[in-house]
This record gives structure tokens, C-alpha cells and sequence, in this order.
């Protein structure tokens, strides 16, 4: 069985994202860039059903900047057979991206698509979903459990108050949440041996996908920040506060 | 040389992987080193590994860069977009009253040594991360994310390499589920580029006695924020230092102000580790001269973006240990090459790494165990001279107090020329000359305002410093009760003030006083190493990747 | 302008938290909405009181394919012909069936949006709530979650909508709906709670921690803790708050002994009331709670409990 998982350089989550001065967008120049972390998720769920023997190839790829080849590799280093690199220096879009991905579904033939459910950069939600969509194909979002067994694929999801569980035919797209599995470390020796792996690189045209965004950013800005509230003397006022001028209790 | 929690667990499983050379450190020396052995030996197989998590990562210095070393090694570099944009213009150095400032006069005849002219004002992260891409270029294979926990020794005696850090270890020292062995980088030389107090140079320091006859290192602790403050205050090229108050006579260090880049001002300061009062608190010393009258106006209405803090070595020629080993070297600040008065370490930091790289080549040539001629290689460049005349400086602040060393330092400058026919010496390391808290006089800090001062912690959260929760404890105090009987009876938790990260707290003063360590707030500065007054506290490498996160600009 | 806004519901009745997006959509024209999954019909009556509600789709379908996201969002497409936009609270039944819909019409969701400032141009949290993204749309249709603490919601009666039936539109099927399971734990999630109590250093012990329950249970609330109080033992660490742990944005938080460390207010900030309890007055806490007190938390824990004793 192959797997193709999508792959995303993003701000690296350990680091305070720091809005521009002019507000046009957040500062990314000179910041550390990671793999999104719930596509480290997805990575190992494949890499974990490839030594479970259910999956044979795992194909990471990646829609992005030169720069993403980072990432590719750092995929490759925690288990990803090979990789794709789609070259493009345009703000990528669930759309968009999702469209790449079907093309390139159409000709790899992966029997799974596994997504990180969101991007912690523009936190949209919505690629794995709108893949599916486009290809017509069941989907299983925000999966905390996968199972494949006889050609179809069980997914645990997590949905508000509990757990779903749904059977889904492959070809399928699993998107995964947190609580999938801790990903591996990518090991200093897997990380050399995956210089060796191959990377191939093309671009969106190669595939016939237009990029452009549909949503234009017109600025960027911090939350406001919170101000200090009053200090009351009581719980009784307290109480009373919060059931008739705050309204939460 | 092993790191008792992993030696059974990683021994017998490691892989292995061999080179001509492997370089521990991503700093300017270490990647200056790399660049040199791949221009002179094309053919040595060069690994550089990094404990941060991208080069840089860990890299914090004012900084202002004297191009000399890097003009010899990349001569090409302006064209090469070396990140390099902001010359300085102007020069300034300020004696610090409570209140006032003067600036000293004819500062380029006083204080030859400040002189910066032709001199750059950038991030020396940013800088790491081009020579990075230089090196990478020329076929360096450089690894983020990995620190070198262990030296490799064969039973000649003889370094043979690094093994990286275990990870996925847990808490309690046993392996975790996504446990990974380190991995064992051998070598034919391994340079050690630790910088400031590099933990696996504390080993082989001491295995191969490479202090001795050396005097004791001393160092300073460097706290630094980088603000982006409104355009009108902005004055790109301009360099500022002060002495003075807020630290007493006994104290030295200082502090500084670059304007660079978009609208970006790197303020900092260093105080000299060899300070006696227990109270002191460097960082609080830091964020109150930021409300100086000669500092405050360019804080108003700016930003803090991120802040950092490191040890430098400040030792100078009479503390550089013996260098060479069989198998490896010191390069750096780790050996300690940085000219205080200048206050700049950078160029001679890449020199030595230049020069080391070169006796590597020349022993790979002709397979010697030590890159001996790295010593006289040193001794016959400009460093060397650099160096000895700035020798008298740092000590005579150290005998003189801070007037006399002023005074000293002008004689040696304007009459000497550095040629003083005497060398004075380093006695005593930094954490002996601590006093009693008995007889040290309290020190009465402001409280931070929130607007240009703050506290530790939110300080700590603009490093981006994050360690995996569950590892063992990096910082480890070899003995506990010691803490009690001496860190806290005599000279009340040093530790809990000279740590810019918050790392040690005092829990349950008032009833029985005990340690705790915040070890995840860790910004890997080393001065606990240094300053402890028993040289209680070991502070060994995390994880790989842990600790700090020092952006673009810092 | 015409609105659908795709309603989650419970038990028969609507969520308050569609009630927002209902908000939402009001604010950009006419408001249809559609319901579906079990107790549909039950739904549609409750929906149809909700005022400015002009139609109500419902899809009474018995065999569980309205649970699943491919035939929901195939419907969503079909019905699009009529609407504008496409609303929906961010809830993850929405977020699961919007963006199969928006790739259904060719075009480009916009999530969890936080204010409206015209019919193309919306406000939306990134990088975590890092930031906030005002985003213009090219898309002749919109399909949009809303964030539903940032809209007040509309009222629950007063309304009179038509129900009309709509069907699940045939697929290709390959997606099976198996089970639910909801959780069953008399305390809700952490991470998606309505209100939260949280100990930091203040409560002194494993013991004392403790004392937070009868406030907790009174409130229906999810419990948490500071860094401190995880490293100092009183609870384990998946009740941690902050930088390193969770990060909650509930209507209601209340710090019982937390100093407010700004590496828990990255945990907690973006929750809508803020209450502090803490006896040292100079706490950071107090800079960013709406209501504070300045006291002994052990003396004021039970006194809390007694008022809302009182009353409900």
C-alpha cells in the first residue's frame, strides 16, 4: 500500500510569531522553520504502518519554497521513502494546495492521503477535507486512532463531547489530531542516510494548478491586549458579577 | 568521560559514523574552522553538529565585528551578501553617575582599543547562519538539533570523537518510548567549539591537566534584549558603552547600545563574573540602566523582540589553556581568545578556528595525533600580538577596582602601547572570590514597570527557550546538602540572582530552605558552572535542540 | 445577500454557539439554515424560533449518512445555488463538512472568523491567536466558520420559520459511520470547557488542590493548574495550563493561587472572563483578570461555594 503525506514548513511552534511593524503579515525572515507538527503526526502514523507491514512506500511532499526541501528531508529522516518537492514562492492556500495534491494523487495512486489536520501558521483546516472533496473520496478529519485492515480503513475522530468512530474504503484522506501518536525523533544517523533518498522537484504549472490566492491579506495585526479588570472585596460581589453583568455563570 | 545516566543504556547500541574531522559547535569559530579545512584539505570528510536547534539558535553577542578574520577567510564576502550592513559612525563611551553621564574625550586616543572604524554592527547569529551556508557550499555536513554529550577517548589516550546526546530519555533517566540512541561521530580530530565554558572542553581540559600553569579563566555574564524602537530615535551606526554605575568599584562591566539594521537597537550588559557581593543580580543590573536618562529615551515608545543572556571568557592570553591534545584542539571562546577591551571576540574567535584548521590539514598530511602546529600557528599570526597588548587590561580592573583600572588602562593605552614589560595575572576563579552574604551590603532593585524593565520570566519567554519536558535534569548539583550548608547558610542562594533565566529558586525559605530548579527555562549561559561557589553545579548539554531560540536580528 | 448557516444541535435543541454564527450571518443578509443528523426534526422546530430565521432545511434521514461529512457537504454544494454564503459555528461537525463543501464550489474557506467587516473582508485569528488576519475574499461565494465567543448570540424564541424538507443527495458511499462515544467523565475536557478552575502555587499542596472540586462541580467545570503547581506534585501534568501545556480559551476562567507567569497567560488569555484570586495584590495576574481579589484563597473557596448556593 503507498501513502502520500503532505508535508509544511512553518514558523517552528516553539517560537513567539512577532507581527511586522508595518502590518503586512507576520515576521518569518531569520525565524526558525519547522515541520508543522501535526504533520509530524501524520509522518509517523505512515512510518508506524509501514513497520506494522500494512504500508510499503510513504511519499512525503511538500508545497513551498526551496527551502522546504528541509522538511522533505526531515520526513525522509523518520521514514518517508521518497519525497516531492512542488516549487513555488506563492502564499500557499488550502485550495490551491489541494488541487496540487489531487494531481499528484492522480498519479501516484496512493491508496491513504495522511494530513496534519491544520497548518499552526494559518491555522485553516481545511486542505485534507477540501482534497477529499475534489477527488470524491470518504475522509476521516481530526483521527486520534487508524486502523487498516482487508482493504479499508478504521478511524477513531475526535468531535466535540467524544470519539467517532467511521469505515472508510481506500483509497481514503485521514486528517490527524494531537492525540494520534508522538512522532519520532528524526535520529542524527536517519537523518544522513536520508540524504541519499530521492527529492523530486517540479512545479504547480508541471501539474496544470493555477496558484493564486483567492484571500488577500490586508494587514496584520496583534490581539488587543487585555486590560486589568476591577478588584472586588467579596465573593458575594463576585458571584453577582459574574452572573449578571458578565453573564457566564 | 560518560554521562553516567546513559553509559549502560547507549554503549553497546550506537551507530557510528567516521570523518576526517568533526567540529563541535556552530559559533564563529567552529564554522570559520570548517570553511578553513574545506578551502585547505578539499578532500577531509567535515562534520559540524550544533546543540541548538538551527545554527544560531544559540548564538548571542552584541555585536560589533571587526571584518579582519573574515575578510582573509572569505575575501569575497561583501559581494557573497555576508550580513554585514550596518558600519558604525559614531562611538561613545559613557561614565554612568545615578543621575548624569560623561563621555569620555578623545576616546580614539584614551581608548585605542574602542576604536571601531571599519567596524560592523549585526546579529552574529545572523552572520553563523551565512557562514553556515558557506560552509554547507563547500561540502561541510552540518547538523542542528544534536549536542555532543560525550568525548570518545580510545585506550592510547587519544580523542577519537564525539558521541551525541541520547534522546528520549526520560525523567527518571530510563529510556522512553521514542527513546534514540546518540550516535558516535569519530574522527581524527575533533575541535572542540563549545564557546564560553564548553562542557566537553571541561572534560578534556581535564583529562590531558591543559590548565596548568595557566592562571584560572575568568568570564563575564552578557544579558542582551534586541528592541525595534520608532524610527525618529533610530541612529543606525552608533555605539555606545558605559561604566560605572550602577556597579560599584569592586564590580566591573558595562553596558552597551548598537543601533543597526530596520530600526533595530541591541542593548546589553556584561558584568565581570569575578564580583564579590552575593546580592548582586546582573540582570536586574541589566534592565535598571535601561531607565539611565543617557539610555531611557530610546526605549520609549520601542519593543522588546527578544532577549538572551551568555558567558564570555575574559581571561585573555594568561588563561588560554595548552591548546592541542592527541586527536583534537580548543578553538574559540571555549579556549578563550577574546579581547576584552575591544570587547569583541568574534575576529579571533574565526582566526583560531583558521589557524587550528590549518595544523588539522597539515597533521591529517602527515598523520600526527596532534594538530600540534596549531600553537605556534597562533603565536605567529596577529593574534597572537593582539592579544599580549591588551593583556593588562582586564586584570588591572580585576587588582585595581574600577577607577584604578580606568586609570590603568588609559597609562597602558596612551604610554605603554601594551608593551608593558610585567603581565599581570588572574589569582583566583570567579566563584572563590565570592563573599559572605553577612557582610555584603543588600542591593535594593526596582521593580520591573512592564513597559521598558521586566522580570525574569517574561524575559526568559523572548528567548523561545523550550526543552522537552520529560528528559533528565541538565543542571545537576553534585551535592545537595552542600547547597544547604553553603549556598544558602553562607551566601543565600547566589544562584537564584546570578541566573538570568530564573533557573534556581529558593522554595520554603522562611521554613526550610530548599532548591528548585526550573531547568526548562535554561538558556544555556553557564555562568552556575562558573560561579557556583563550590563548583557544585555541573551543567551538561540537554537534549539536542533545547534551550534557546535567538531569532533573525538577535 | 443571502445566508445558510449549517446548525449544530443537541439533544433536540440548537447550540448557543450556532446561535452566533446565526449572529454572524444576520449581519450579511437574509438567514436560511439547515439541520441534519439524528433528532433533525426536533432540531428544526427549536431552529425555527430562533428570530430573524426565515427558513429552516431539515434532512430527516434515518440511516446515519447525515452524521458523516461527504453527503452533508455534497448537499451544502447543491444548495449553495441560493445563498451568498455558508455559515457555521467553528464546531468540529463544521469543520469537518465546510471545507468539503468550499472544495465542492471551487473555492476558499475563511475559519473561525472573529469580526465581519463587510461582505468580502473578515478578521481571523492565526499562528494560534498569535495574530489577527484581516482577510478580503475574491470568491463570489463565501463559506465561513465563526468563532462564536465573538459574536453575541441571538436569542432562542420569538422566531417563526417554515421547515421544508430537503434530501442527502446519493453518493458513492465508502464512508461507514460506525459509533459515538461521548465522554462520560462528570468533568468536561479540559481544552473545550465552558468554564475552568484553575490552582497554581497558592494551593499549597496536593491535599489543598483538592478543595478546588466542590467550586468546580458547582460550575460544571474542567480543572487545570500553573507550571508550579505541576512540577511541586499537587497535580499531574495533563492539568497543566500554559505555554508547555494546554491552551484553553473558556467563557470563564478562574485562577485560584496562580502569580499569572506570563508563560500561563499564553495558556489562558484568550479566555472571555478572567477571574483572579491571589493574596499578594502586585500578582501579574491582575493585569489581565476582569475581576479580582485580593485575599486568602481558602477563606474565600467556601464563600464562593455559598454564593452560588444561593440561587441556582
Amino acid at each position: 500500500m503507498k501513502v502520500l503525506v503532505p508535508v509544511k514548513r512553518v514558523i517552528d511552534y516553539n517560537i513567539k510569531p512577532r507581527v511586522k511593524a508595518d502590518g503586512s503579515g507576520v515576521e518569518t525572515a531569520g525565524v526558525k522553520m519547522s515541520m508543522n507538527p501535526f504533520d509530524e503526526i501524520a509522518v509517523e502514523e505512515a512510518v508506524r504502518l509501514k513497520e506494522k507491514g500494512v504500508v510499503s512506500e510513504i511519499i512525503a511532499v511538500s508545497i513551498g519554497e526551496a527551502k522546504a526541501q528541509d522538511t522533505l528531508r526531515t520526513a525522509m529522516a523518520m521514514g518517508a521513502d521518497r519525497s516531492i518537492l512542488v516549487e513555488t514562492d506563492v502564499v500557499t492556500e488550502p485550495l490551491a494546495v489541494a488541487k496540487v495534491l489531487k494531481a499528484l494523487v492522480e498519479k501516484e495512486k496512493p491508496d491513504l492521503v495522511i494530513l496534519g489536520k491544520q497548518a499552526i501558521d494559518d491555522d485553516m483546516n481545511a486542505t485534507g477535507q477540501m482534497l477529499a472533496g475534489l477527488l470524491d473520496r470518504p475522509q476521516a478529519t481530526f483521527a486520534s486512532k487508524v486502523e487498516v485492515a482487508d482493504g479499508a480503513v478504521t478511524v477513531t475522530r475526535e468531535i466535540d463531547g467524544g470519539a467517532q468512530t467511521i469505515k472508510l474504503a481506500l483509497p481514503a484522506i485521514i486528517t490527524a489530531d494531537l492525540r494520534l501518536n508522538e512522532p519520532r525523533y528524526a535520529s542524527l544517523p536517519n537523518i544522513m542516510k536520508a540524504r541519499k533518498k530521492p527529492m523530486e522537484k517540479i512545479t504547480p504549472a508541471d501539474l496544470g494548478v493555477d496558484m493564486t490566492p483567492r484571500l488577500s491579506v490586508i494587514s496584520v495585526a496583534e490581539p488587543p491586549e487585555r486590560k486589568a479588570g476591577i478588584k472586588l472585596d467579596s465573593a458575594a460581589e463576585l458571584v453577582s458579577r459574574l452572573r449578571n453583568e458578565a453573564k457566564v455563570i | 568521560m560518560t554521562q553516567e545516566d546513559n553509559r549502560g543504556m547507549s554503549e553497546t547500541t550506537r551507530e557510528t559514523m567516521e570523518f576526517d574531522v568533526v567540529i563541535v559547535g556552530g559559533g564563529p569559530s567552529g564554522l570559520a574552522a570548517a570553511i578553513r579545512l574545506r578551502q585547505v584539505a578539499p578532500d577531509a570528510s567535515v562534520c559540524l553538529i550544533e546543540k541548538g536547534s538551527e545554527i544560531g539558535a544559540h548564538i548571542l553577542s552584541g555585536a560589533v565585528i571587526e571584518p579582519r578574520a573574515l575578510e582573509e577567510l572569505l575575501p569575497h564576502w561583501r559581494e557573497e551578501g555576508a550580513p554585514l550592513n550596518t558600519p558604525v559612525t559614531e562611538e561613545q563611551m559613557l561614565y554612568l553617575t545615578r543621575k548624569g553621564s560623561l563621555e569620555v574625550p578623545f576616546l580614539d586616543r584614551v581608548m585605542p582599543h574602542m576604536s571601531n572604524h571599519g567596524n560592523y554592527i549585526t546579529s552574529l547569529g545572523d552572520l553563523c547562519r551565512w557562514l553556515a551556508g558557506r560552509a554547507e557550499e563547500l561540502g561541510v555536513e552540518i547538523y542542528p538539533g544534536f549536542a555532543g554529550a560525550e568525548v570518545l577517548v580510545d585506550d592510547g589516550g587519544r580523542v577519537i570523537g564525539v558521541a551525541t546526546g541520547d534522546m528520549g530519555v526520560g525523567r527518571d533517566g530510563q529510556p522512553g518510548d521514542n527513546y534514540a540512541p546518540g550516535m558516535e561521530l569519530r574522527a581524527k580530530y575533533t575541535l572542540f567549539a563549545e564557546g564560553c565554558r564548553g562542557s566537553l572542553t571541561k572534560q578534556v581540559t581535564a583529562m590531558y591537566n591543559l590548565r596548568k600553569g595557566v592562571d584560572p579563566q575568568t568570564y563575564g555574564l552578557g544579558i542582551k534584549e534586541l528592541w525595534e524602537i520608532p524610527k525618529e530615535m533610530h541612529r543606525p551606526g552608533l555605539v555606545q558603552h558605559s561604566f560605572g554605575w550602577p556597579l560599584d568599584d569592586r564590580t566591573y562591566g558595562g553596558a552597551w547600545m548598537y543601533h543597526f539594521g530596520d530600526n533595530l537597537v541591541s542593548y546589553g550588559f556584561v558584568v565581570g563574573l569575578d564580583y564579590p557581593n552575593t546580592w548582586l543580580s546582573p540582570f536586574d543590573e541589566m534592565q535598571r540602566v535601561k531607565l539611565h536618562p543617557a539610555f531611557r529615551p530610546y526605549f520609549e515608545g520601542g519593543r522588546r523582540i527578544a532577549y538572551g543572556a551568555r558567558a564570555l571568557s575574559e581571561g585573555g592570553i594568561q588563561s588560554i589553556p595548552r591548546l592541542t591534545f592527541p586527536g583534537g584542539a580548543l578553538i574559540g571562546d571555549t579556549a578563550g581568545f577574546l579581547n576584552v577591551p575591544k570587547i569583541k571576540g568574534t575576529h579571533t574567535a574565526m582566526k583560531s578556528g583558521m589557524l587550528a584548521a590549518e595544523a588539522v590539514a597539515e597533521a591529517l598530511a602527515t598523520n600526527r595525533a596532534e594538530p600540534g602546529s596549531y600553537t605556534r600557528r597562533v603565536r605567529d599570526s596577529w593574534l597572537w600580538p593582539e592579544l599580549r597588548g591588551v593583556r593588562n587590561i582586564r586584570p588591572a580592573f580585576a587588582k585595581f577596582g574600577m577607577k584604578g583600572g580606568a586609570l590603568y588602562s588609559g597609562i597602558d593605552a596612551m604610554l605603554l602601547r601594551g608593551r608593558a614589560p610585567w603581565t599581570l595575572h588572574t589569582r583566583h576563579a570567579d566563584n572563590e572570590v565570592l563573599e559572605p552574604a553577612s557582610i555584603s551590603p543588600k542591593i535594593d532593585y526596582p521593580k520591573p514597570d512592564g513597559k521598558i524593565t521586566f522580570d525574569r520570566l517574561s524575559s526568559v519567554f523572548l528567548s523561545s527557550t523550550n526543552h522537552e519536558e520529560d528528559q533528565p535534569v541538565h543542571l545537576k548539583v553534585r551535592n545537595m546538602s552542600l547547597w544547604k550548608t553553603v549556598n544558602w547558610d553562607v551566601f543565600r542562594a547566589p544562584e537564584s540572582r546570578y541566573c538570568p533565566a530564573g533557573v534556581y529558586e529558593v522554595a520554603d525559605e522562611a521554613t526550610d530552605p530548599k532548591l528548585q530548579i526550573n531547568a526548562q527555562n535554561c538558556v544555556h549561559c553557564k555562568t552556575c558552572d562558573i560561579k557556583d561557589p563550590t563548583q557544585n553545579i555541573d551543567w551538561a548539554t540537554p537534549e539536542g535542540a533545547g534551550g534557546p531560540n535567538y531569532p533573525g536580528g538577535m | 445577500m443571502t445566508v445558510l448557516v449549517f446548525l449544530d444541535h443537541e439533544g433536540g435543541v440548537i447550540r448557543q454557539a450556532s446561535r452566533s454564527a446565526i449572529a454572524a450571518a444576520s449581519r450579511l443578509g437574509d438567514v436560511d439554515v439547515l439541520v441534519t443528523g439524528p433528532d433533525a426534526a426536533a432540531a428544526a422546530k427549536s431552529a425555527a424560533a430562533i428570530p430573524g430565521v426565515k427558513k429552516v432545511l431539515q434532512v430527516t434521514d434515518t440511516t446515519g449518512s447525515s452524521e458523516l461529512a461527504e453527503p452533508v457537504a455534497a448537499l451544502l454544494a447543491q444548495l449553495a445555488d441560493g445563498y451568498t454564503h455558508i455559515l457555521a459555528t467553528s464546531s468540529a461537525t463544521a469543520k469537518n463538512v465546510l471545507p468539503r463543501a468550499a472544495a465542492l464550489l471551487d473555492v476558499q474557506p475563511i475559519p473561525d472568523i472573529v469580526a465581519i467587516n463587510d461582505a468580502d473582508t473578515f478578521v481571523r485569528p492565526i499562528y494560534a491567536g498569535s495574530a489577527l488576519a484581516t482577510v478580503k475574499s475574491a470568491d463570489a461565494k463565501k463559506v465561513i466558520t465563526v468563532r462564536a465567543s465573538s459574536f453575541e448570540p441571538v436569542a432562542a424564541e420569538g422566531g417563526n420559520a417554515v421547515i421544508e424538507d430537503v434530501a442527502l443527495p446519493a453518493g458513492p458511499g465508502g464512508s461507514t459511520f460506525v459509533s459515538t462515544e461521548l465522554s462520560k467523565s462528570e468533568r468536561p475536557e479540559l481544552e473545550s470547557a465552558r468554564v475552568v478552575v484553575s490552582g497554581g502555587n497558592g494551593m499549597q499542596n496536593e491535599e489543598n488542590f483538592k478543595l478546588l472540586e466542590p467550586l468546580a462541580d458547582r460550575l460544571g467545570a474542567a480543572i487545570g493548574a500553573s507550571r508550579a503547581a505541576v512540577d511541586k506534585g499537587f497535580v499531574s501534568n495533563e492539568y497543566q495550563v500554559g505555554q508547555t501545556g494546554k491552551i484553553v480559551a473558556p467563557e470563564l476562567y478562574i485562577a485560584m493561587g496562580i502569580s499569572g507567569a506570563i508563560q500561563h497567560l499564553a495558556g489562558m488569555k484568550d479566555s472571555k472572563v478572567i477571574v483572579a484570586v491571589n493574596k499578594d495584590p502586585e500578582a501579574p495576574i491582575f493585569q489581565v483578570a476582569d475581576y479580582g481579589i485580593v485575599g486568602d484563597l481558602f477563606t474565600i473557596l467556601p464563600q464562593l461555594e455559598a454564593e452560588l448556593d444561593k440561587a441556582g
